[in-house]
């Protein structure tokens, strides 16, 4: 066999074969590799892509990597709808079969802790938006008469900019406080960069909710609820995702690491 | 599957979990780009490249 294999997840078993059509990042379908009582969902990738130097280059290309998020997304929704997978990071890849054993094997461990805390667990996506645009370019500030005027429409724009901006940190704040007592663990990324996601306003708040799927309603309900509490305060729900942003901690025992 | 909302699950929510979530292999055996900072870099080169006109939120006062 030649070509690199593209590992998209790790799960247990799982009694259901993956749907016939579903195809991985390069096309080619994804088949499980079992090893120990491990299954890692697997496809064949060639190495002129996925190779360390041409994988390095792809990434900077917006439509390959739409293309192969998309693809690796699609495996791990289809493995949802059969089991919990634990789904890796975009982009591993290894030289052979053998070398995909070699690393079950090796983190076998961490591999059944994360799927037993996973285990019936999905992943929610809030993020928190700050409206400021409008009102801003709706009332463009008169012509300032005079260098005192335009002193005062600056503090006064300043003032306003602040007043916003602390109210939607105190509602990020308070939502994000109520919903992660709510779930079973909770993770913050790094505000939105509005040059990708196209989305008005300044994104505030971009957390991550792992909550039992037994429990999804529940915390569905609270953030439709927190949609309409303030005015210019934008809130997004995502999901359920597979517990991406969950996979990562190997040592939980010591508690949070920095 | 994964869409609330009726709308098609948007690229950055995607990458925010698929380059910065997930389990990280690391070793010899692999040729992962796994590696967060790298990842980081690459991302804010695709970035700038997306759309160089929008400013960054941070410098909206003159």
């Amino acid at each position: 066999m030649t070509g690199l294999r593209y590992v998209y997840a790790v799960c247990r078993p799982f009694g259901t074969p993956l749907q016939s059509q579903l195809t991985g990042v390069a096309g080619d379908p994804p088949r499980g590799l079992t090893h120990h009582g491990l299954v890692a969902v697997v496809s064949h990738v060639p190495e002129r892509d996925f190779a360390e130097e041409p994988l390095r280059a792809h990434l900077e290309d917006l439509d390959w990597l739409t293309e192969t998020a998309r693809a690796h997304q699609g495996v791990i929704d289809a493995l949802t709808t059969v089991t919990t997978p634990l789904p890796l990071r975009l982009g591993t890849v290894f030289r052979d079969d053998s070398g995909v054993r070699t690393m079950l094997e090796a983190r076998e461990e961490d591999f059944r802790r994360t799927l037993d805390r996973l285990e019936g667990r999905v992943e929610w996506g809030v993020k928190v938006y700050a409206e400021s645009e409008p009102q801003e370019t709706a009332q463009p500030a008169p012509k300032a008469a005079s260098g005192r005027d335009y002193l005062r429409q600056r503090r006064a724009q300043t003032r306003s900019h602040e007043e916003m901006w602390q109210k939607a940190e105190t509602f990020s704040v308070t939502l994000h406080e109520k919903l992660s007592a709510f779930a079973e663990d909770s993770r913050l990324h790094p505000p939105q960069n509005p040059a990708l996601s196209k989305a008005s306003g300044r994104n505030i708040l971009n957390a991550a909710y792992l909550v039992p799927r037994a429990h999804s309603e529940e915390f569905v309900e609270m953030v439709d609820r927190a949609k309409g509490e303030s005015t210019g305060m934008r809130v997004v729900l995502t999901g359920p995702w597979a517990a991406y942003s969950f996979a990562g901690e190997e040592q939980l025992t010591g508690g949070e690491k920095q | 599957m994964t869409v609330v909302e009726g709308r098609e699950v948007a690229l950055v929510d995607l990458l925010d979990r698929l380059l910065a979530g997930g389990v990280v292999i690391t070793g010899d055996i692999t040729l992962r780009i796994a590696d967060v900072d790298l990842v980081r870099i690459d991302l804010n080169a695709l970035i700038s490249s997306v759309n160089a006109q929008v400013p960054s939120p941070f410098e909206e006062l003159p």
